[in-house]
Order: structure tokens, then C-alpha cells, then sequence
């Protein structure tokens, strides 16, 4: 790593988690560690039919089993629900129809597990089976029992975009180069380790209190009170520790609902804990796409235009479904300029487990397709893939045809970064057969510009602070830590400003009693927007304390200037007072001194149906180079090494952003080399971590981390997201490697050894003339 | 009748003596009965680790291992190995080095790195790698996990 520089006393150096002595300790409390007195045990019915009327449920004898205190089915809250509010296509249990082996069909609450699961063995269902739709082609145009009703015109697509900038036909026509991919994509989930948990307790005072692992506890606080028809003041959400989400905790998920139903309907708390097949079963994780890319350069390699098509599988549910539509197609429009521009994407429902976000959520799929697809016109062309790269970047304060806003980019400077610490130019085309070197790149949102929920116009994140005359500063936000470092950065942003030690900031557990809203860790947004909003209530405190201490050094405000953990005079070192005595003073008119931040994203992009989809107030940009090892007798390889070139503006805890890059690379390597959620028909077959296999320690390659952002003008302190950005140039640059090293292009991902061997086989003889071995 | 006789064993350096079926899972025994959750159930089925005990000082996967069968052994948890105040210098390791994030798996990434240290104060990261390859982390790459096992290991020379 760079050595640490910064401006900052904090901000911009490794700053260990804050939570970090009560994770190693086993100290940490998590959703299942919690105990309420007289709590029962939740367990759910899943449906073994893939899609199947449901025509009666007969739960009489599971509700007569002793120790069974409540048992609920579809119809008693069959108010639908979703994340997104204009596709609300769930319910909390089955109503009507099963849509996928897994969809929960009824619950119990009861004294224990065993008997739990006794009183669902009695519950007994007449369904009429209806068809399996397993593969999204066949759901694209009409059906005969189409999964959900809203499906377009009788077919079971969820959503169909299409798009056109510019002249794509022409800009073909005109053509020097052009280059297509089709690319295959096995659907992968998030393999968080902590199963979902949910303990809800409703109270004689007519509240609910419910503790869940979500990543998004507003949203989950929206979709109690709709579905139960409780107002949001008297349901109470708490967030205890996220044992990791990467999107799979960010929708509000059935069983969370259910669980508060039971506790409702037993008058008893209930803890609903997922075992493992649960897990896998509810998903959510990222979709099985298939795409077609074509791109089409001038003579001199000027990409002239994108023609994209996506089929997306989604499974039973819209989930986050129409971003993902979007999302695949218009996350193309950087790093590189894209002057004529046609997708069309159609995500269909399929009766498999959902799939939804999964970190770097629609922008991972297209953006292989879209490197390997510039690899080929490199080669094709004599050209480097860094050269061809840099002379299509997307330039600092443009704009993209379908009117993103780019402000800060320092893409040239990631690619330049990469091609010098690989020794590229010495390696690419020039290793041994079997050995090789890729490139591939990456962009992604730092937060999404519009909130999911629009009504009413609120803030996205808002964040409260309060210091009493004990000087410890408590901090109240609704942002959620999942384990990415977010309450650290809270702290250190507040510290940072009032140069205060930083144990004196407590970050307060979500609760949203006390919270004030922010909308939560997803879409890469909180770095960005809570620490905007941290920055702005800090401000507001600081200026209270600032005050104390003019009063105090009998100066005016203005030339106060904030020391560490004093403040004084500028320009009179000698005089400063400490910062409890400038407290107390502030305190005297007052009391405890409170302010509250708040941010905002301001409107931008195009006016156009869809045309928010994608907006971001900042983007993050990457440049990576893979090197691997080939071996051809197995089909085997080894990734030895990333070089890992990063913007994410100023990294303002360096710590935070290594373990982002480097856990986003381990995730990226096993979307491409092994993790498939391995689907018979509708059956999937390996819900287990012993059957999905994520990257164990051996297979994890040396990382070298390259940071050159440049402070983004509205980032705070400069900073734009590092969190799911990471993970995409991950799987071009080994996909691209792998050329290099045995002349053989991947397109079906993973790249299993069988893969690479089938590969090896077909391309053998012009491997050899190719790398003249 | 066997079962009906209470489970005798040292738990954290202390003699236990509690309840226990002959069915009962070493995991259920510690979390719910004895109300120890710093071991984390992560999947019941021995594939991640998040449950890792020491028994007799060897990794031991709780959520697999009968309670029954630690009748008069040692079983140390996390909650045994953390000091009474303060942290191991392993421990520190892994919050210095920032090798917990979310901290589902640490626990259990902790118990088997402080086994491999007391049977082999300085592994190279190869013999780390295999000490932890039986431990899933999904969000650290497990890169500054093995370097804080490493500097732990250098701090203990």
C-alpha cells in the first residue's frame, strides 16, 4: 500500500472498526442472540411444488397440537408487498398459488423446535400442480398460467426495457471494427454467514418491536406496517449486528413479516431463525442472465456504439427486478464514451428461488460481456487493451447520452496505475502458454440518486447527534452497518470535525425509535450520502461549541479554529481552551447540545421513461489486471495476482476500502470461477455451503491495491464508493487472462476446469499456431 | 440410563456439570442452554465454522459434536480464551488489522488461530491457510485475516 498521507487527523488512515474488540470477543450481539422471555420458536411450511394452486390448507390439526400457540396461512395478511413500490408482488405467506419450491405456504409458532416442526408435518394442502416455467425463454411470450398476473400481456415477463440513443444502425453500418459476445451467466448468491434472523414481540401498549438482520431497516419498517396495517409509529425496528448482506438482507423479506404476524396473533415473542437451505432458498442473490453485446469502433478504435440485449431470469418474485432491467444495460454507459447506444432487457419470472441485488447488483454481468468483447477488438485491431481503453474514457464533468452526470473520474489514472505495477508491457501476449495476463475495468453508482420511495420528499439520510455534559457525543442514524465499517466512519466523520478523540463518539444501534432515517446499505450509498449528512450535523455541533469556546477566549467565533480535543485562537497557539470546558460553557443556556445533518441528492439526469434508473450523484471507476496460471492437463488455474486500481475518491478509512477491494475480489473470483446455483428445472440442487462452493483461503491471490482517486467535488471529504465497485473488473480481467494464457475466449460463467479443458480441446491446434508453441 | 446423568466436563477452565439429552448438540448446549453465543451457528452441517470450539485444545466443530461426547474434556470457547479485560494479543491482531467485518465467522476464525498458535507458535502462511481453510469468511478475502494470525504469531516471539 501507498503510504497513508492525509490531510486529516482521522480521515484518510486505517482506522480499526469500532465494533472490532466486540466481534473478537464473541461480544457482538446479533439477531440470534437475543432472548426474550417466553419466546417461541417460528417455523415455516415451505411449498415442494414449483408452481401450484394452493386450493385449501388445512391447518386444524397443527393449530390443536399441544405447545402450539398460533399458526398462520396466506389469507389472514394478504396485503402484497415488495422493495420496489411499483411492483408489490409478494405476500408474507403464499396466497392463492406457490410460485417456487420454497415459497412459504404457511408458519407456526410454537414452545420449541420439535414441536414446531411436528405441527407443520400436520398441516395438510390440496393444490392442483400447474406448469414449471424453469427457463426464462420459454416465458417471454404468452403462457398458459402465467406466474403472476402482471406479467406483460399474458407472457411471464416482469419487465421489459428498451432503450435507443443516437443512430446504433448507422454507426454499424459505418463500422471499422466491431465485435460481439454472447455471454452466459450461472445465477451466484450472496453466502453471507449469518442466516436470517427475526425476533418480534408485540406488547399490551398495542406496539410491535421487531429485531431483524436486515441491511435496510426502513424499508422493512414500511413493509410491517403495510402488510399488518399497524401505523410505522408503532411498530419499533432494531438493527442489532448484520452478520454480512451484500444485498441479500436489503429487500424486507416474508419470513420478517411472519415472524411479527406470529408474535401478533400468539401475544408471545417469536424468533424466526434460518437454517441454512433457507437461506438458499429465499436468495435474492444475483440473477442467471444471458446477454448479447455488440460493439461497433471507427478505424481508430473509437467505440462508436453499444447494442445490448439482456435476458435475465428473475425467479418467482420482482424483487429489486425492474432496477436489475435497467440496470443492465444502462451501467454500460461508463468508464468508456458511448456515443450511440440501443438495449433492450426483459427480466422474466421464472418458478425459482428470487434472485434480486447482490453487490455490484446489474452491473457485473453486462460489464464481462462488455470487456472481453473490447479484448477481441483490440486484438483484432493490433492495439493494447489499455490503449483502446484510455481513448474511449469517459472524460471528468461530462455527460453520457442518456444524461448521466459524470463529475470526478480518475479512470486514466487507474488504467495508467495498473498497466505500470503489472508490468504489463513486458507480460501481455509474451508469458508461456498457460500463463497470462487480462484486463478488465469497471464502474459503478455511488448511491443511487433517487430513493426507492419518493413520497413523501424526504432526506436519504439524516443523521442526529447529542452531547451532554458528560462530553460523550451519541450518534443516531438509521444507516446500516453490515460489517463494512460504516458506524467507524460515522464516528470518525463526527471526530474528524469536532476534533474530538474518537472514543468519545457512540454510534447508537438502529432502532427506529431513535433513528432518524437513512435509508440503509444498498446501492453503495452510505459512505457517500450518511457521511454527507454525519458531516453537515458535526458542522451544526461544532458551531454550538465553537461559540463556548469564542465566549470563553473572549473572540469572536470566526477566529476559533478546532484543535485535537481543544479549541483556540487562530494564530495564538497559547490561547485554547479544552473541549469540555468549551462544552459547558455551550451547555449553559441549553443543556445537552443536539444537532442533526442531513443529505440530500439534487435532481439530475434526463427527463426520459427510465431515465433516473442509473443516476448517481458520483461514480466509482477501476482498472485490474489479473495474472494466471494454467494448468492444461486439469483444466485447473490459478489466479497468482490482481493489481487492483481503484477511484473511489479519497479513501477516508484505508482499512475499510482494502477489505472492500479484497473482499469483493474473493467474491468476484468465485462468480467467475466456480459458484453457480445449480438448477434442475425449478429444483436447485446445491443449497448448501458444502454444494456452493465460495473461494477458500488457498485460492485467494495476492491483491495489490492501487488507490488513485482524486476528492470528488460533492463526496465528503472527497470520497465516492468503494463498497460493490470492487467487485466487477474482477471476472473480465481473469476471463481476459485466461485468453492470454491458452487463446481460448470464456463466455459461460463460471469458468469451471471442465470448462477450460472442453475449451483446450476445441481450440487446440490454433493455441498452438497462435502462440506459435 | 445414559442421559439421565448430568454432562460432566471443564468448560472455559472450570468444571460444568448441566442437563443434557443424549441427542443434544454440543452448538445448542453452549448457546441456548448455557446462554455462551459468542459461537455463532452459521449452518449446522460442518461447512463453515462459525461454531469452532476447542476441545482438548483441537478445533472442534460444535454444530456436528454430541455433547455427550466432551464428557470429561476440556471445552474452551470464545468467551474462555477472551481475557477479563482487554484483548488476546491475537485478538488485537485482528482488530488492528481490520481481519473482521461483519464478525460472524471471528469467533470461529479466532478459536482455530488461537489452537494453531499454541501448537505452532510461528506457521508460515502456507500451514495458516490450511489451519483455516475449514473456517468460511465471505466479506474479508480472508487476505488480513491471515496477516493478522501472522502478526499475532510475530508478537508472540
Amino acid at each position: 500500500m501507498a503510504a497513508e498521507s492525509s490531510p486529516y487527523r482521522l480521515l484518510g488512515r486505517s482506522i480499526p472498526y469500532i465494533e472490532g474488540p466486540l466481534k473478537v470477543t464473541g461480544r457482538a450481539e446479533y439477531t440470534d442472540d437475543i432472548r426474550r422471555p417466553g419466546m417461541l420458536v417460528g417455523r415455516l411450511l415451505r411449498s415442494p411444488w414449483p408452481h401450484a394452486r394452493l386450493k385449501s390448507i388445512d391447518v386444524r390439526a397443527a393449530r390443536a397440537h399441544p405447545g402450539v400457540f398460533a399458526v398462520l396461512t396466506g389469507e389472514k395478511y394478504p396485503t402484497p408487498f415488495g422493495v420496489l413500490p411499483i411492483t408489490h408482488d409478494e405476500t408474507a405467506i403464499a396466497v392463492g398459488k406457490a410460485r417456487y419450491i420454497g415459497d412459504i405456504i404457511a408458519a407456526v409458532a410454537a414452545v420449541d423446535e420439535r414441536t414446531a416442526e411436528a405441527a407443520l408435518a400436520l398441516v395438510r394442502a390440496d393444490v392442483e400442480p400447474l406448469p414449471e416455467y424453469s427457463d426464462p425463454r420459454v416465458g417471454v411470450t404468452k403462457v398458459p398460467e402465467p406466474i403472476h398476473a402482471r406479467g406483460l400481456q399474458g407472457s411471464n415477463i416482469q419487465k421489459e426495457v428498451i432503450q435507443h440513443f443516437g443512430d446504433v444502425d448507422g454507426a454499424f453500418a459505418h463500422a471499422a471494427y466491431t465485435a460481439r459476445v454472447r455471454g452466459v451467466f450461472a445465477g451466484v448468491t450472496h453466502a453471507f454467514t449469518e442466516p436470517m434472523a427475526t425476533i418480534a414481540e408485540a406488547t399490551p401498549d398495542g406496539r410491535l418491536t421487531v429485531w431483524s438482520a436486515t441491511q435496510v431497516p426502513h424499508y422493512l419498517h414500511r413493509s410491517l406496517s403495510e402488510v399488518l396495517g399497524l401505523p410505522m409509529h408503532r411498530i419499533r425496528v432494531i438493527k442489532p449486528e448484520v452478520g454480512g448482506g451484500f444485498g441479500g438482507k436489503s429487500d424486507p423479506l416474508p419470513h420478517e413479516i411472519v415472524c411479527a404476524a406470529l408474535a401478533i396473533e400468539s401475544g408471545r415473542p417469536v424468533k424466526i431463525l434460518f437454517d441454512r437451505e433457507d437461506v438458499f432458498y429465499t436468495n435474492h442473490g444475483r440473477h442467471p442472465t444471458q446477454n448479447d453485446v455488440r460493439i461497433a469502433t471507427d478505424a481508430d478504435g473509437n467505440i462508436t456504439a453499444y447494442d445490448i440485449e439482456a435476458l435475465i431470469d428473475g425467479g418467482a418474485w420482482s424483487s429489486f427486478g425492474t432496477v436489475t432491467t435497467y440496470y443492465n444495460g444502462v451501467l454500460a454507459m461508463g468508464p468508456y464514451r458511448v456515443p450511440n447506444f440501443r438495449y433492450k432487457g426483459r427480466r422474466v419470472y421464472t418458478t425459482k428461488p428470487p434472485s434480486g441485488a447482490m453487490r455490484a447488483h446489474g452491473g457485473t454481468n453486462i460489464r464481462y460481456s462488455i470487456e472481453v468483447a473490447l479484448d477481441e477488438l483490440a486484438e483484432a485491431m493490433r492495439q493494447d487493451p489499455f490503449d483502446l481503453r484510455a481513448r474511449n474514457a469517459l472524460p471528468p464533468n461530462s455527460r453520457t447520452i442518456n444524461e448521466f452526470r459524470i463529475t470526478s473520474t480518475s479512470f486514466l489514472k487507474c488504467l495508467a496505475a495498473a498497466r505500470a505495477a503489472s508490468g504489463w508491457d513486458q507480460k501481455f501476449r509474451r508469458m508461456p502458454f498457460g500463463r497470462g495476463v487480462g484486463l478488465g475495468c469497471g464502474f459503478y453508482i455511488s448511491g443511487s440518486n433517487s430513493p426507492i420511495h419518493f413520497t413523501p420528499k424526504m432526506p436519504q439520510s439524516t443523521v442526529h447527534l447529542k452531547v451532554d455534559m458528560d462530553g460523550g457525543i451519541a450518534v443516531h442514524s438509521m444507516q446500516a452497518d453490515i460489517g463494512q465499517g460504516s458506524n467507524t466512519l460515522l464516528a470518525a466523520i463526527v471526530a474528524e470535525v469536532l476534533g474530538a478523540d474518537l472514543e468519545r463518539v457512540h454510534v447508537q444501534r438502529v432502532d427506529s425509535d431513535v433513528s432518524p432515517i437513512d435509508l440503509g446499505s444498498y446501492s453503495s450509498r452510505v459512505t457517500f450520502m450518511m457521511g454527507n449528512a454525519a458531516r453537515a450535523a458535526a458542522e451544526e455541533l461544532k458551531g454550538h461549541l465553537v461559540r463556548g469556546a469564542s465566549e470563553i477566549l473572549e473572540c469572536a467565533p470566526e477566529e476559533i479554529e478546532v484543535g485535537h480535543e481543544r479549541f483556540g485562537v487562530r494564530g495564538r497557539p497559547e490561547r485554547s481552551v479544552p473541549f469540555l470546558e468549551a462544552l459547558h460553557r455551550a451547555m449553559e443556556r441549553t443543556g445537552a447540545l443536539t444537532a442533526s445533518g442531513a443529505y440530500q441528492t439534487r435532481p439530475i439526469g434526463g427527463t426520459f421513461k427510465g431515465a433516473r434508473a442509473g443516476t448517481a450523484p458520483a461514480y466509482s471507476f477501476a482498472a485490474y489486471v489479473a495474472e494466471v496460471r494454467v494448468d492444461v492437463e486439469t483444466g485447473e488455474y490459478r489466479v497468482e495476482k490482481i493489481w487492483a486500481a481503484f477511484d473511489c475518491g479519497r479513501p477516508l478509512n484505508r482499512l475499510a476500502v482494502e477489505g472492500q477491494i479484497q473482499g469483493s475480489i474473493h467474491m468476484g473470483l468465485g462468480q467467475v470461477m466456480g459458484e453457480t446455483m445449480s438448477y434442475r428445472g425449478s429444483r436447485l440442487f446445491n443449497p448448501s455451503l458444502l454444494e456452493y462452493k465460495i473461494p477458500m483461503p488457498q485460492q485467494m491471490p495476492e491483491v495489490e491495491i492501487l488507490l488513485v482517486g482524486e476528492d470528488d467535488p460533492e463526496g465528503p471529504f472527497g470520497a465516492k464508493e468503494a463498497g460493490e465497485g470492487p467487485l466487477i473488473a474482477t471476472l473480465p480481467a481473469v476471463g481476459n487472462a485466461l485468453y492470454d494464457a491458452i487463446g481460448v475466449r470464456f463466455t459461460e460463467l463460471p469458468i469451471t476446469p471442465d470448462r477450460v479443458l472442453r475449451g483446450l480441446d476445441l481450440r487446440a491446434k490454433e493455441a498452438r499456431a497462435w502462440k506459435g508453441a | 440410563m445414559p442421559g439421565r446423568d448430568p454432562l460432566r466436563f471443564r468448560l472455559n477452565g472450570h468444571p460444568a456439570e448441566v442437563p443434557c439429552e443424549p441427542a443434544r448438540i454440543l452448538l445448542d448446549l453452549l448457546r441456548e442452554d448455557l446462554g455462551l453465543t459468542g459461537t455463532k451457528r452459521g449452518c449446522d452441517l460442518g461447512t463453515c465454522g462459525c461454531c469452532t470450539v476447542l476441545v482438548d485444545g483441537r478445533p472442534t466443530l460444535s454444530c456436528l459434536t454430541l455433547a455427550r461426547l466432551v464428557e470429561g474434556l476440556s471445552v474452551d470457547t470464545i468467551e474462555g480464551v477472551s481475557p477479563p479485560q482487554g484483548l488476546s494479543p491475537l485478538q488485537r491482531a485482528f482488530v488492528d488489522l481490520g481481519a473482521t467485518q461483519c464478525g460472524f465467522c471471528t469467533p470461529g476464525f479466532v478459536m482455530t488461530a488461537t489452537a494453531l498458535l499454541a501448537r505452532h507458535p510461528h506457521p508460515d502462511r502456507t500451514e495458516i491457510e490450511r489451519a483455516i481453510a475449514g473456517n468460511l469468511c465471505r466479506c474479508t478475502g480472508y487476505t488480513k485475516i491471515v496477516e493478522a494470525i501472522e502478526a499475532a504469531s510475530r508478537e508472540g516471539a
